[in-house]
């Protein structure tokens, strides 16, 4: 199943099953999204139901708080991390904020879709993951979806819950194809043990997940240890029990993030991992992150500022090694 | 209009449109990357707007590289910054979106939709009290018209009587969402009529776009406050190069060729004697010798060295001091 043809299908099935759930964003109607995710969508729910707004940031997450304050379940697209933005304030300073300013009195169940990362070329205005400025509200629920089980699930699971969610998608997963396994009993905050190993933990989300799992024959070979990975799925709330498991037997866990080292969500990671399990580790945890600049245009400078499996290989062999591995 | 000006209007849209025609043909033999979005229809606006407003600051989106070249940046350095090479006037890091050069007083090259008007405002208040006699000049697309940015510039703008023109170019589109779907008129001058004189001009037709910029130029010298242009225009290529633009009709497609600013100055000039029919022949050589020259440098330009990944984070002050 394709990534993006997951989320149609969480959306579209959800829609089917409540009527009080509407999408809006810019291009999501008659388009069909910028990334065909709602695809057919306009076409069997109509423009009730599938909103095309104007090019209006605030708005769209603004109107969708006030539709969810009158009952409905809206589904906001922003067509990519970096225009959120412009929405910054309605989701941090009203959306995340109105159930507890209310003592509890109000609801808002909300869901943001929003395309991050890295994809080819587009440069600084268009290629940041800001995971962890919203990470870092408390309020909002943070879910970062790498596969197509999980965007399905996820999605569906988003839609229902009766709190702003932030959905971060990927812009290179929308095409690719993937496996989809049935899930019973689905908990959107459960970090996935990707692979199960002894010697070494590599925590990892979204599109880096990918990444990872290129660099891990290599590392395996190389430093003859077996490795554990892990996808967090959930980045607020932080699945720390998956983690604390897992690091408790390996003594050694590796950070892989696209965002900026400086600041970045993996820095969080890396904080509570320290406060909390500090006399498990047998080495210092290491970070593997985007450089601290705007992402350049150019092709070359591109991948040298995010991390590739290449890079992710090199940096995790030459630590082992200086780390007793 | 003399003669010598229709001339270089000529000259400067087909130089636009054949860069454009070469950018696509590059990006799909993989030398271009990203985004890149096609002035093709739209060149009397770019062409008239600069010729008209030679002096002053300019603030656009990333449909820009026809406007850039009619400000007179080089097709050469437009062209490798599209190839992301080093020689690029944003050496590579910005691509085909975000042309900058300040000796042009030319500001970008930004790809949030409004984000420049805000932008164009301050700049216009601090010329105001520099007291520089020219103004600003800011160019958007009919979906920035619908932006929160653009209701606050109007606003501020016309409050604080700001030596500024906004222009906007309505295409009809914002990607695949049709204006009128998402405003309740698609006259977009009606937005700004109350805050300053605000006009509707043919923007398919240089010389109109040529008179009315200059007209608002004058207007915002003499210290008069902001003014507002919509130039009805439209593009002939999908919104980018990711979008094929098969959301419209062949038939209004159809209507707007029929209006296509190169050829329909051409015609005119020859028919009123304007200009001599030998002329255009010369200029499209001389375009072709231009375009040629401009692909030749930018596939010869080297790569931005990797030492550059770091390199214009800060100012070279500032990275002293910042590891
Ligand atoms: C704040 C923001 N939201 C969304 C986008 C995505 N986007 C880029 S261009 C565009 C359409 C703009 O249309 P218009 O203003 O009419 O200009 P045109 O492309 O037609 O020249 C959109 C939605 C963006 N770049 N910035
Ligand atoms: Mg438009």
């Amino acid at each position: 199943m394709l990534y993006r043809e997951a989320l149609n299908r969480a959306i579209d099935e959800m829609m089917a099953s409540d009527e009080s759930i509407v999408i809006l964003g810019e291009d999501v109607g008659r388009y069909g999204g910028s990334y065909r995710v709602s695809e057919g969508l306009f076409a069997k729910y109509g423009p009730k139901r599938v909103i095309d707004t104007p090019i209006a940031e605030l708005s769209i997450v603004g109107n969708a708080i006030g539709m969810a304050i009158a009952g409905l379940r809206p589904i906001a697209e922003i067509m990519t991390v970096n225009f959120s933005l412009l929405a910054m304030d309605q989701i941090v300073n009203h959306a995340a904020k109105f159930r507890y300013m209310s003592g509890g009195k109000m609801t808002i169940p909300l869901t943001i879709r929003m395309p991050g990362g890295v994809s080819r070329q587009l440069a600084a205005q268009h290629s940041e993951s800001y995971e962890t400025l919203y990470a870092a509200i408390p309020g909002l629920i943070v879910l970062a979806a790498s596969n197509a089980t999980y965007a399905y699930y996820g999605l569906k699971t988003a839609i229902a819950l009766n709190d702003p969610v932030i959905f971060l998608e990927h812009e290179l997963l929308y095409p690719m194809e993937m496996d989809f396994k049935e899930v019973k009993n689905f908990d959107p905050f459960k970090a996935e043990i990707v692979k199960e190993g002894k010697d070494l933990t590599i925590i990892t989300y979204l599109k880096m997940r990918y990444d990872v799992l290129e660099a891990v024959p290599k590392i395996e070979e190389e430093l003859g240890i077996s490795v554990e990975m892990i996808d967090l799925n959930s980045l607020r709330p932080l699945d720390m029990q998956t983690i604390a498991a897992s690091v408790q037997k390996t003594k050694r866990v590796v950070l892989v993030e696209e965002d900026h080292k400086t600041g970045g969500y993996g820095a969080e990671v890396i904080a509570k991992i320290s406060e909390e399990l500090f006399y498990s580790l047998d080495a210092p945890p290491l970070r593997i992150a985007g450089e601290d600049v705007p992402i350049p245009y150019n092709r070359s400078l591109e991948l040298a500022s995010i991390p590739t499996p290449d890079k992710i290989g090199q940096r995790i062999i030459q630590w082992g090694r200086k780390n007793g591995l | 209009m003399h003669s010598g000006r229709i001339e270089k209007f000529y000259y400067l849209m087909k130089l636009g449109r054949e860069f454009e025609l070469a950018a696509k043909e590059q990006y799909m033999q993989g030398n271009i990357a990203g985004f890149l979005h096609l002035d093709i229809g739209q060149e009397a606006c770019s062409v008239g707007a600069m010729q008209a407003f030679d002096k002053g600051d300019v603030f656009t989106h990333y449909r820009e590289h026809v406007l850039a070249i009619a400000r007179g940046m080089d097709p050469k350095i437009v062209m490798a910054e599209l190839f992301g090479k080093v020689t690029g006037v944003s050496k590579g890091k910005g691509g085909s979106m975000h042309l900058f050069d300040p000796d042009l007083d030319f500001y970008g090259g930004d790809a949030i939709v409004a984000g420049h008007l805000p932008i164009a405002v301050g700049c216009a208040y601090a010329r105001k009290i520099q007291g520089e006699k020219a103004g600003v000049f800011a160019i958007f697309g009919d979906g920035a018209s619908n932006a929160g940015a653009f209701f606050e510039s109007i606003n501020i703008a016309a409050a604080w009587k700001l030596p500024l023109i906004f222009f906007c170019e309505n295409n009809y589109y914002a990607i695949g969402t049709r204006i009128g779907w998402v405003s309740p008129f698609e006259e977009l001058y009606h937005k700004a009529r109350n805050y300053m004189p605000a006009k509707r001009i043919d923007g398919m037709d240089v010389c109109a776009v040529y008179k009315a910029v200059t007209e608002a130029k004058e207007y915002i010298e003499n210290g008069l406050g902001p003014y507002f242009i919509e130039a009805e225009t439209y593009r002939y290529e999908g919104h980018s190069m990711s979008d094929n633009g098969k959301y419209r009709s062949e038939e209004e497609m159809e209507i707007f060729k029929s209006r296509d600013p190169i050829e329909n100055l051409k015609k005119h000039a020859i028919a009123e004697g304007l200009v001599a029919p030998e002329y255009f022949d010369e200029a499209d050589k001389k375009v072709q010798k231009v375009i040629e020259e401009a692909i030749a440098f930018a596939a010869d330009s080297p790569e931005p060295p990797l030492s550059e990944l770091y390199e214009d984070v800060y100012c070279k002050e500032c990275t002293n001091v910042i590891p």
